[in-house]
C-alpha cells in the first residue's frame, strides 16, 4: 500500500524489535471469537488510473452537473475565484487540525480571527463563532441558544423558512423540551411577516424567519424584532443566500438577536449538498451563550500578537453534558474558503456580485412573467429567487427542460409544498449569461405550448 | 542528540498582519463580466427600507496579490500532517491522499446540485449507496446514513436513534428509561448529545487496569433505568475493552443499548467488527479512519451506522437501489420512513468527504484496509515500546493504536505534560494530545498512525527522550519552551477575561 | 500553604462564609482559587434569587476548567459582587475580600453550626489532595 511508509522488511524488523513473531501478535487483547476470520468483502484495491476512471465513468451519470442551472433553494452557484482552491490546497491549511496549539497554528488561528470579523461586518452583529456544520443546524443551533438565553420554551417560526431547514430544527428540539409552531405565510405577497409578528407573546423564546425566504421574498426583518422585542423575545435571522448580504440592510442592523447563515455562496461549490460552512452571530453579551468555537486576541510575554481558542468553558470537552452544544469539529476548511473569497472579491466585490444577481433575476423575471400562461405568484421584494406559477404541473416542465432542452431551469415546489403543484423556484446569479436566461424563457415557452 | 534530530527554526516569516491592516481603499481583487442585462434602477426592485446602508465599511479592499501573501505567509505558521509526525491522539493524523482530492473535485460531483432530480443524479446517489455498503461490511452494522456532519453529530444521531426505539418499543414506559450511562474515560462529546437527546448522565468508572469496570456497570444497570452506554472501544486509553461482549450483554439484559464511539476505529478495520461483539449503533469519522483531510477544524463526516432492528429510525432520506437500467443500477431517495428520527442536516450530509472516503477504501483495497490498521496498531505499539525507559506509562496492557503516558517522573522537576508537549515544538514535532482523557492525571496520548515511518518513530522517541533529559539538566528550558515559534506561549486567561473576537477599526 | 483564615466558616464544596448579623457573605476558599488556577469569570445569579442549602447559585470559569458554586446556606440573595464581572482575577488575588461573591440574607441561620470550622476545614482540604 503505497500510503504507509513502512515496507514489509521493515514492519517485520519493529515486531521483532517489540517481540512480536507476526502482525497477528498486535490484536492479542482481542478475545479470539471476535476476531474477523476472513478478508472484508470490499473491492480489491484499484490504481489511481482505475480509480478515476471509476468516478468519471459515475459522474457521467449527473447529467445535471454540466448544464446551465437556474436551481438555489440553499444552494447557489457562483464564481469562483481561482485562488480559492489553491489557497484551500495548500498541505498546511489543509492537513492541519483544529488549533490545540497556537504557537504552530497561528495561520489557521488568524484566518478564523478573520472569518469572525467579516461575519460580524456581512451580518451587522457584534460576535460570530468559527463556523458550524451547515446553515441547517446553525439554525437548530440558534433556537437552542434562544432558549437558554431566554429560559422560554416556545418557538414560533415562518413556515416559508428552508423546508429542510425546519426538519432539522424539528430534530433537534424534539428532546429539548421546546414547541415549535409554524406560522402560514401570506399567500400573495410570498412574506410571513404580519402573520409571524403577530404570533408572539410573553411566553415566546423566539420568532425565527428566513430572508430572503425559501420563496425568495424578503422580510420586513425590522417589524418583526420590534414585535419580537416587545415581549422579549429574540429573533433569529437565518440566510441561505449569504450574497444577498451584499445588497440587503444587514439582519444587525435591522435589530436581529442571532443570525444564521449559509456561506457555501462565498467560494464553495455546490457539490451536491456538502461541505458547507454555517455562519453564527450574535450580539455580544450573548457571547457566553454562543456554541461552537470561538477565536480571540492574546499576546506572548514579550507583547506579540497572536490568537487563541477561547472561552472554552463553554464547550464540551469542559462542560460536558452542561455544553452550551455538543458540536466539535466545525467546517474550518471551508470557513477558510469563505475567508479567501471575501477577501478576493472584497468590498466592492461582494456588492458588484450582489448587484448583478439582483439585476439578472430581475431581468429573468420580467421575461418569464410575459410568457403566456406563466405568473409570479409572490408580490414581495426579491433579491435573486422567485416562484414561478406555469401552466402545468411544474416537475413535469422542469423535467422536459432538462431532457430536451438540457436547462436545469430550477425547483418544483411540490417537492415541498403538496398544494403548489404548478410552482417552482427560479434563482438567477452573476454567472448566468444573458443568453443562458434567454433559452431558459425560450424553453419554458416552448414546451408549454406544445 | 542523536539520529539527526536537529531543533527547527520554522513558523517565522515576514509579519503579516490582519487583512483589515492590509486594506487600502481602491484597491480591488477580481473582475466580473459586465452587467449583459438592462438594468433597472434598484429602488424599483427593492424598497430603500430593505436596502444595506453602510456600503460594507470595514470590508478589506485589497489585489489579488495581496490575498496570495496574505494566506501563503500565514500558511508558513502553522504544523500540518504534510510536514511531519503529527501524533494527537484520538484523531487519527493520517495522509490525506491528494488522488482523493482529485476525485472530489471531478466537475460532474463539485457542481451537482443537491436539489437536483434524482435521474439526473444517478452517479453521486451510487457514490452514497456504494459507500454505505462499504461501511456496512467494515463495522457490520447494515443500515447506514452518511447524513452526520461529523463525529459529535453522528453521535447526536445515533443516540436519537436509541431514544426513539426505547420509546417506540416502551411507550409511556420509556419515560423512565432517561439514564445514559458513559465511561469517565470518554470523550466530552458523549454527554454534550446524549444531553441533546434528553438523557441524563451517570458515570461509569475505570479498572486500575484501564477498562470498564464490570462490577460497576452491573451495579448501576440493576435499577432499570438504564437507556443505553456509550462505549469508545479501544477506549479512550488506547486499551481493548476485551469484555466487549460481557458489557453489551449486561445492557442489554437491562433493556438497554449500547452506542459505541468509533473515534478509534483506526485499530479495528478489517480486523475486528463492532456488530459482531455486540455493538448496536456506532458512528464514524471519516476525517479519521477513511482520511478526508481535517481541514483546520473540518470539514469531518460522521456516518451512523446500526443494526437491521434500528434502520427505520435512521434520518431520512435513505438511498434505496430500486433497479437497473442500461446496465446500470438506478437509485432513488427514500423518504417514507414514519419512524425515522428526521433529518439531522439540510440535503445529503458533507458530500466531498464521501467522494474522498470512498476512494480511500477502493485504493486501499480490503488486505490495504487490514494493512493500513496493523501498520496503525505496529507504529503504536513501537513507541510505547521505545517510551517506556523515559515516561510512565500507567496501565501496563498492550496499547492498540494509541497509547497513553504521563509525566510523573518529569513532574518531580517541576516539568508537566503542557512543558513537554510545547518542547516537541522545537523539535519539529506536533504534540500528542494532552490532559485527555481526563482520568489519567497529566496525560499524553500518542497516536502515531500508519502514515509514519520507522526513522520518523526513532526520530520522535529520540525527542521525547532528548526532552526527557532536559527536563531533569535544564527544567527552565522545558518549561519556557517552545523556543522556535514565531510567537511564545499567549496570556489565554487575558484573552479569555476580556475577549477580543473581532478586529474593529482603530478609531472604534 | 493554602490561607484558611479563623473567623471564617467552610464548606466541604470550598465556600467560605463570614455571617454579619442575619446575612451571609459568601466566596471560594484559597485552596480552590488554587486549584482552578486563573478565574476568567464568575457567573452570579440576580439579587432576590432564592437558594437553599447545597443548591449551585453560579459558577467560576478558569482557562480550561468551570466549577460550580453553591450557597452552604439557605436564603435570599440581597446583594451580588457586581465588581466581578470586570475583575474576576480578584477571585484569585484576594478571595476572602474583594472575591466575595454573594451576601445572602439567611433563612435559616442555625446551618452554619453544621459548617467546618478553619481547623476543620484545613484537615478537610489536606486529606483531599493526598
Amino acid at each position: 500500500m503505497r500510503y504507509i511508509p513502512n515496507s514489509p522488511e521493515e514492519r517485520k524488523e519493529m515486531l521483532e524489535a517489540i517481540g512480536l513473531k507476526s502482525a497477528e501478535d498486535l490484536f492479542d487483547s482481542i478475545p479470539q471469537d471476535l476476531l474477523l476470520q476472513r478478508p472484508l468483502n470490499t473491492p480489491g484495491a484499484l490504481s489511481e488510473i482505475e480509480l478515476l476512471a471509476r468516478f468519471e465513468k459515475m459522474g457521467r451519470r449527473n447529467a445535471g452537473a454540466g448544464r446551465p442551472s437556474f436551481l438555489g433553494g440553499g444552494a447557489y452557484s457562483h464564481y469562483i475565484p481561482t485562488i480559492v482552491d489553491h489557497i484551500l490546497s495548500r498541505s498546511e491549511f489543509f492537513t492541519a487540525y483544529t488549533p490545540y496549539q497556537p504557537e504552530i497554528s497561528q495561520g489557521t488561528l488568524q484566518t478564523i480571527f478573520e472569518f469572525q470579523t467579516l461575519v460580524c461586518q456581512l451580518t451587522g452583529m457584534e460576535v460570530a463563532n468559527a463556523s458550524m456544520y451547515d446553515g441547517s443546524t446553525a439554525l437548530a443551533e440558534a433556537v437552542l441558544m434562544a432558549e437558554r438565553v431566554t429560559h422560554r420554551s416556545k418557538v414560533i417560526a415562518s413556515n416559508a423558512v428552508h423546508p429542510q431547514y425546519l426538519e432539522v430544527v424539528k430534530t433537534y428540539v424534539q428532546h429539548a423540551g421546546i414547541d415549535l409552531e409554524l406560522v402560514q405565510f401570506d399567500s400573495h405577497t410570498g412574506q410571513t411577516g404580519k402573520p409571524l409578528a403577530d404570533a408572539v407573546d410573553d411566553q415566546t423564546a423566539a420568532l425565527v424567519v428566513q430572508s430572503p425566504n425559501f420563496f425568495g421574498c424578503v422580510e420586513d426583518l425590522a417589524a418583526l424584532a420590534e414585535a419580537a422585542h416587545a415581549k422579549g423575545a429574540l429573533l433569529v435571522v437565518a440566510v441561505t443566500e449569504a450574497m444577498s448580504f451584499g445588497l440587503l440592510k444587514s439582519p444587525g442592523a435591522c435589530g436581529a438577536d442571532i443570525v444564521v447563515a449559509e456561506g457555501q455562496s462565498f467560494g464553495v461549490p455546490v457539490s451536491f449538498g456538502g461541505p458547507y460552512v454555517g455562519l453564527f452571530a450574535t450580539r455580544e453579551k450573548f457571547a457566553r451563550q454562543i456554541p461552537g468555537r470561538l477565536v480571540g486576541e492574546a499576546y506572548d510575554k514579550h507583547g506579540r500578537r497572536g490568537f487563541v481558542l477561547t472561552l472554552a468553558t463553554r464547550e464540551q470537552h469542559i462542560r460536558r453534558e452542561k455544553a452550551t452544544s455538543n458540536i466539535c469539529t466545525n467546517e474550518g476548511l471551508i470557513a477558510l474558503a469563505a475567508t479567501v473569497y471575501l477577501e478576493t472579491m472584497g468590498r466592492r466585490g461582494v456588492q458588484e456580485a450582489a448587484q448583478q444577481c439582483l439585476q439578472k433575476a430581475a431581468y429573468a423575471a420580467r421575461k418569464i412573467e410575459s410568457l403566456k400562461g406563466f405568473s409570479l405568484p409572490f408580490s414581495g421584494p426579491r433579491f435573486n429567487e422567485f416562484v414561478v406559477r406555469g401552466p402545468l404541473d411544474a416537475a413535469e416542465l422542469l423535467s422536459r427542460l432538462g431532457k430536451d432542452k438540457g436547462i436545469e431551469g430550477g425547483i418544483a415546489l411540490s417537492r415541498f409544498f403538496s398544494d403548489l403543484p404548478n410552482d417552482f423556484l427560479v434563482c438567477v446569479t452573476e454567472t448566468n449569461s444573458r443568453a443562458e436566461i434567454d433559452a431558459l424563457v425560450e424553453g419554458l415557452g416552448s414546451i408549454s405550448n406544445e | 542528540m542523536s539520529d539527526g534530530i536537529t531543533k527547527v527554526t520554522s513558523h517565522i516569516s515576514p509579519n503579516e498582519q490582519l487583512i483589515f491592516e492590509r486594506s487600502q481603499p481602491g484597491r480591488i481583487g477580481y473582475r466580473l463580466p459586465a452587467l449583459d442585462v438592462d438594468e433597472t434602477p434598484v429602488a424599483d426592485l427593492l424598497p430603500q427600507e430593505f436596502q444595506r446602508e453602510d456600503d460594507l465599511e470595514g470590508m478589506p479592499e485589497v489585489s489579488e496579490v495581496d490575498v496570495i501573501r496574505h494566506f501563503i505567509r500565514m500558511s508558513t505558521w502553522n504544523y500540518s500532517v504534510d510536514q511531519g509526525m503529527y501524533p494527537l491522539g484520538s484523531c487519527t493524523m493520517k495522509y490525506n491522499s491528494r488522488l482523493n482530492e482529485r476525485v472530489a473535485r471531478i466537475a460532474n460531483f463539485a457542481n451537482l446540485h443537491p436539489l437536483t432530480e434524482e435521474h439526473d443524479a444517478q452517479g453521486a446517489l451510487q457514490v452514497i449507496y456504494e459507500l454505505e455498503q462499504h461501511l456496512a461490511e467494515i463495522t457490520g452494522l447494515p443500515g447506514i446514513s452518511l447524513q452526520p456532519a461529523a463525529g459529535a453529530h453522528g453521535e447526536m444521531t445515533g443516540i436519537m436513534i436509541i431514544r426513539a426505539f426505547l420509546d417506540t418499543r416502551d411507550g409511556a414506559a420509556a419515560a423512565n428509561r432517561r439514564t445514559m450511562l458513559i465511561p469517565d474515560s470518554a470523550h466530552g462529546t458523549n454527554p454534550a448529545s446524549a444531553h441533546l437527546s434528553g438523557f441524563s448522565v451517570k458515570t461509569i468508572k475505570s479498572t486500575a487496569e484501564g477498562l470498564t469496570d464490570l462490577d460497576h456497570l452491573r451495579e448501576v444497570c440493576s435499577h432499570g433505568d438504564v437507556a443505553g452506554l456509550m462505549l469508545t472501544n479501544p477506549n479512550t486509553l488506547g486499551l481493548f475493552e476485551r469484555n466487549i461482549k460481557q458489557i453489551c450483554d449486561i445492557v442489554h439484559e437491562a433493556g438497554g443499548l449500547v452506542y459505541m464511539d468509533g473515534a478509534n476505529m483506526n485499530a479495528l478495520v478489517g480486523v475486528a467488527r463492532p456488530g459482531d461483539m455486540g455493538v448496536d449503533v456506532i458512528h464514524l469519522n471519516l476525517h479519521k479512519t477513511f482520511s478526508t483531510p481535517h481541514g483546520g477544524g473540518g470539514p469531518g463526516s460522521g456516518p451512523c451506522c446500526c443494526t437491521k432492528e434500528l434502520e427505520p429510525f435512521l434520518p431520512v432520506p435513505r438511498i434505496v437501489k430500486t433497479d437497473w437500467s442500461y446496465g446500470e443500477p438506478t437509485f432513488q431517495l427514500d423518504y417514507n420512513r414514519p419512524k425515522s428520527i428526521g433529518r439531522v442536516k439540510a440535503f445529503f450530509g458533507n458530500y466531498g468527504m464521501f467522494l474522498r472516503a470512498l476512494a480511500y477504501i477502493l485504493t486501499h483495497g480490503n488486505d490495504g484496509l487490514r494493512e493500513a490498521t496493523e501498520a496503525a496498531v505496529l507504529n503504536s505499539r513501537y513507541i510505547a515500546e521505545g517510551l517506556t525507559p523515559d515516561y510512565d506509562k500507567p496501565f501496563s496492557s498492550p496499547p492498540m493504536h494509541e497509547v497513553v503516558f504521563t509525566d510523573k517522573r518529569q513532574s518531580r522537576k517541576g516539568v508537566h505534560t503542557l512543558d513537554i508537549a510545547k518542547r516537541l515544538i522545537d523539535y519539529g514535532f506536533h504534540p500528542m494530545t494532552i490532559y485527555f482523557p481526563l482520568i489519567v492525571q497529566g496525560a499524553m496520548l500518542i497516536e502515531p498512525t500508519e502514515s509514519v515511518g520507522r526513522q520518523e518513530l526513532d526520530q520522535f522517541v529520540a525527542a521525547m527522550r532528548s526532552i526527557a533529559n532536559e527536563a531533569s539538566e535544564d527544567p527552565e528550558l522545558v518549561r519556557n519552551a517552545p523556543h522556535s515559534t514565531r510567537i511564545g506561549r499567549l496570556d489565554e486567561a487575558a484573552a479569555a477575561r476580556k475577549p477580543v473576537l473581532r478586529w474593529k477599526p482603530k478609531s472604534d | 500553604m493554602a490561607n484558611v483564615p479563623e473567623d471564617l466558616h467552610y464548606s466541604k464544596d470550598h465556600e467560605w462564609i463570614r455571617v454579619d448579623g442575619n446575612e451571609a457573605i459568601i466566596g471560594i476558599t484559597d485552596y480552590a482559587q488554587n486549584s482552578l488556577g486563573d478565574v476568567v469569570y464568575v457567573e452570579l445569579p440576580k439579587a432576590g434569587d432564592k437558594f437553599s442549602a447545597s443548591e449551585s447559585f453560579g459558577s467560576v470559569e478558569s482557562v480550561k476548567a468551570v466549577s460550580e458554586v453553591f450557597t452552604p446556606v439557605s436564603g435570599a440573595i440581597t446583594r451580588i459582587n457586581e465588581s466581578l464581572a470586570d475583575a474576576p482575577e480578584a477571585v484569585n488575588s484576594d478571595p476572602y475580600g474583594d472575591g466575595w461573591m454573594i451576601r445572602v440574607e439567611m433563612s435559616n441561620p442555625r446551618e452554619v453550626d453544621s459548617l467546618l470550622t478553619a481547623a476543620e476545614y484545613e484537615d478537610f482540604t489536606k486529606a483531599e489532595s493526598e
